[in-house]
């Protein structure tokens, strides 16, 4: 059920983009989305796709776990390629009926457009597969760490993201226990019309909230017995270090970047329209 | 009229990188009227296992009987089922949600299909089984204390009338006070009406005062099942799983070597005193 949804989730093993430094891995992402956008070349998705696949390849992540991922976008995508198919105009007419058109234009924006998105997801889903949300959040920090300049406060927000990523599977499976205690007293969330459903599920709702803020107070006593007060003067356990393999990581992502542009811009390649 | 499991297994998130087994191949049958204790360590699968009897969680593979029907055919009726074998899990307080107390252990009795009158009348039967003081029947369950709520959430799965009825750790978090009370209402209970009355705990001394029969649970799997006496000799083995025997074993054990001539196999202090004076005199 809300277990399936793979996007977002953290895929634990061991490999060299789960060793990365999670500021790498997001501005790595970063630099990959920009350049699935700003080129299309055939060339240039023919390399995005060789170094996604060698990047999924090294993460050691299954590629079912991706595909996976795809589903939710299914819906989106299929509306994405219908209204560019019918509505981009331009170029040679491939096909005609009705009042639909499908021009040369049309066809490739389209195909494009799908495997953008495709990408778009696998792409950073590979990152928050490979990178706890902890990373995540650490990285985040260091690499908004210039904003304090400007009054906003980087580390607070981080925290709080820290902690609300943290309580999704405490939720959850707070979740899961409620209902099946619930259950267990002969409650049922499966059969009746949508007003019924709604109301049963007032029996997980409550203690759910309860529980909830029971344990944000809690853990706001916790953190102020150990004289939590915010970012500053604040140092930590595991402080970010780039390393040789950010480095040579880097690297490799800039030469693909740069490839991706000089396919676009310098190579003719060409296969009937793409 | 009897639990019976068949070659249990069940598997955590199969097919992923958090696959574990948790239960591996647990055969157990248990009649009606007996009191039993599981015991195991955190995470030697104890709650997995008794969330099995009321059908919450589906085997992997494996049967389950009850009285005689297995659970997982076609058009078994779960929810008779979870009415049966009442389930009271771990920290039930954390269950509670109605805006008073009857109306809140009336819940169960009204998912069976009762009438408001009858629903009512199951409720306070329950809280009275359980110890609960009348006054408080109106009032919010959420400005209880800890003791208290417990016991309207042991009476909001009573008030189903159950011919079975499990606790997952029902001490868990009480004072030793609030730990004899609840216990000492369960034994009465078991005693009064004759249920079944299956006891997670990982207390040794707690189950050993009330149980007949004990079932230890490590990794998974069903180490050791039989009376209180049979087990705690086993107590050598019980401490390389990390669980003991309750102290009494030890020192009735430690007498014995010293050159007293009793029997060892005491598991309550009352038993154990009554051994020495038979031995001095």
């Amino acid at each position: 059920m809300i277990r399936d949804i793979t996007i977002g989730q953290y895929y634990p093993a061991e490999s060299r983009i789960h060793r990365l430094d999670p500021r790498v891995k997001i501005v790595c992402t970063l630099l990959f989305l920009v350049s699935l956008f700003v080129q299309s070349s055939l060339l240039g998705y023919v390399i995005a796709t060789v170094f996604l696949g060698g990047v999924i390849k090294l993460s050691k992540v299954p590629l079912k776990y991706i595909v996976k991922g795809l589903k939710p976008i299914v819906i989106l995508l299929l509306f994405t390629v219908v209204m560019n198919l019918f509505l981009t105009q331009g170029g040679e007419k491939l096909v005609h009926f009705w009042i639909f058109t499908i021009t040369e234009n049309g066809l490739r924006t389209s195909v494009f457009m799908a495997v953008r998105l495709m990408y778009l997801v696998a792409g950073s889903s590979i990152m928050t597969f490979t990178t706890s949300p902890n990373g995540l959040t650490d990285g985040m920090e260091k690499l908004l760490h210039p904003l304090n300049k400007v009054n906003v406060p980087v580390h607070e927000v981080a925290m709080m993201m820290s902690i609300a990523l943290r309580f999704i599977p405490i939720l959850l499976e707070e979740t899961d226990k409620i209902m099946k205690a619930q259950m267990a007293r002969g409650a049922d969330f499966e059969s009746g019309n949508i007003i019924q459903r709604a109301k049963a599920m007032i029996p997980i709702l409550v203690p759910l909230f309860v529980s909830a803020f029971r344990r944000a107070n809690d853990l706001a006593m916790a953190m102020e017995a150990r004289c939590y007060h915010g970012g500053e003067g604040r140092t930590k356990m595991k402080p970010l270090k780039y390393k040789t393999r950010d480095r040579m990581a880097y690297i490799i992502t800039v030469v693909y970047v740069a490839a991706v542009f000089a396919a676009g811009r310098f190579v003719d390649f060409k296969l009937w329209i793409f | 009229m009897s639990i019976a499991l068949e070659h249990i297994n069940y598997v955590y998130s199969p097919g992923t990188a958090y696959e574990k087994q948790a239960l591996k191949d647990v055969c157990l049958e248990i009649p009606q009227g007996q009191f039993v204790g599981i015991i195991g360590h955190t995470g030697s699968g104890k709650s997995t296992l008794i969330q099995h009897l009321n059908g919450l969680t589906r085997a992997t593979s494996g049967r389950i009987l009850y009285e005689g029907k297995d659970i997982y055919e076609e058009g078994f009726d779960m929810r008779w089922l979870r009415s049966q074998v009442g389930l009271v899990f771990q920290y039930p307080e954390h269950q509670l949600f109605e805006v008073d107390v009857l109306s809140d252990v009336c819940f169960g009795p009204k998912n069976q299909g009762l009438s408001q009158e009858e629903c009512e009348e199951r409720a306070k039967e329950a809280l009275e089984l359980g110890g609960f003081p009348e006054k408080y029947y109106r009032q919010s369950p959420f400005e209880l204390s800890g003791g208290q709520k417990r016991r309207v959430a042991i009476a909001g799965v009573l008030a189903m009338r159950p011919k079975v009825l499990v606790l997952d750790e029902p001490t868990a978090g009480l004072d030793p006070k609030g730990r004899d009370e609840i216990l000492d209402q369960v034994e009465r209970l078991h005693k009064e009406t004759g249920m079944t009355v299956i006891l997670v705990s990982h207390s040794m001394e707690d189950v050993a005062r009330y149980v007949e029969r004990i079932i230890v649970m490590n990794r998974g799997e069903k180490m050791l099942d039989g009376t209180p006496r049979e087990v705690f000799r086993h107590y050598k083995e019980l401490e390389k799983v990390g669980l003991a025997a309750p102290q009494v074993t030890y020192v009735m054990h430690d007498l014995k070597e010293r050159g007293f001539d009793l029997s060892p196999d005491a598991t309550t202090i009352e038993e154990a005193a009554d051994e020495i004076m038979r031995s001095l005199s």
